[in-house]
């Protein structure tokens, strides 16, 4: 299949289904970052658990392959606080902000634009980076099976464990303060 | 408040989560919409400073092209809109309900806050070589160490600056 249709395919049915679980407004993204609405933390781990298991079986079979980002401490910690900050101002994440526009929740126009500055900004920025944060604590393209040295069904139990906990616990809270 | 009808989050996640499967298995590739941003802000620039485009290692590395990526996050805005529109909860709104509530119906006010908060986001999150998508799904998915550690910084730095922006909010 071409590829860009194929790409085109994927986004839709992404859009499609992050719109229908109602995470693409800002006021679910605000309501996980204030503790009070974790739709969004029920949509992101149902899509991690289910995607994980899958991919994993693939990637045991060898259909497919793992395609994973380096471990450098410095540029993921700090830049991923730094998203964070932005995060809360704008609402919307990048792909969930195209996703909004779609649902006419035009406010997040504002925030596109904010991003291509941002990424011209940060293209300026790269040399800088490249030779101070990016250099702090890289620990390359690991995975926490690798890391630990076991099994990676291990992990992905544990992982699945952690989750399904952690959801019973806003199930619980939920019914007790039901969200508005 | 009226919120449109919606699926259960657990089964929109799911089904979204199959999406990311069947990608990797027919393309071979994991989800991601940051890099886009880059690419489409090399495509204004090379529209006004050509010359720089060529200057920049970063524009180098990502070109401004169409890519599978490109198109997903073009299909992301298709998809939202189908949904949107099937479910009878497609609203044209300038300022969301929640903010509305704590800082008034100024368009403006909510523009300049959401530029500010667009520019930093995606300073940060290319710092961080991946956003919610990238790092937060497709990287968790996989079991990345980058991942884990980047879901976790996105949601301190966030759930920190909710905080100060709309102070503890116990009341609704």
């Amino acid at each position: 299949m071409n590829i860009l249709l194929a790409g085109l395919i994927t986004g839709i049915l992404f859009g499609f289904f992050l719109q229908k679980g109602r995470v693409l407004r800002y006021d679910k993204q605000l309501g996980a970052l204030r503790l009070k609405d974790f739709i969004i933390v029920k949509f992101m781990l149902s899509h991690i658990i289910v995607a994980m298991i899958g991919v994993y079986l693939l990637y045991d079979l060898g259909l497919v392959k793992l395609s994973i980002k380096p471990a450098i401490v410095g540029g993921v910690a700090l830049g991923g606080l730094l998203f964070g900050v932005g995060w809360a101002l704008l609402g919307y994440c990048p792909g969930t902000s195209l996703g909004a526009l779609g649902e006419g929740r035009w406010d997040a126009l504002w925030g596109i634009l904010g991003m291509l500055v941002g990424a011209g900004l940060y293209a300026e920025a790269y040399p800088f980076m490249k030779a101070t944060v990016l250099t702090w604590g890289n620990f390359g393209k690991i995975t926490i099976p690798q890391a630990l040295g076991i099994n990676h069904w291990l992990v992905i139990g544990l992982v699945v464990a952690a989750a399904a906990y952690l959801l019973f616990i806003i199930e619980k809270h939920e019914q007790k303060e039901p969200a508005a | 408040m009226q919120e449109g009808k919606g699926w259960n989050p657990y089964l929109a996640g799911g089904l979204s989560g199959i999406v990311s499967i069947l990608s990797v298995w027919v393309t071979g590739h994991y989800l991601g919409a940051s890099t886009t941003f880059v690419r489409a802000s090399g495509m204004v620039e090379k529209i006004f400073a050509p010359e720089k485009l060529t200057q920049l290692e970063y524009f180098v590395r990502h070109a401004p092209k169409i890519d599978w990526q490109f198109m997903v996050v073009i299909g992301i805005m298709i998809g939202a809109f189908a949904a949107a529109v099937t479910s009878g909860s497609f609203r044209l709104q300038a300022v969301p309900d929640m903010w509305r509530e704590r800082f008034g119906p100024s368009v403006a006010k909510r523009a300049a806050v959401a530029f500010v908060g667009g520019i930093i986001a995606l300073f940060g999150v290319r710092l961080a070589d991946g956003c919610p998508s990238g790092h937060g799904l497709s990287g968790a998915l996989q079991l990345a160490v980058s991942g884990y550690i980047a879901l976790i910084a996105f949601f301190v730095g966030g759930v920190i600056v909710a905080r100060i922006i709309y102070g503890k909010g116990d009341e609704k």
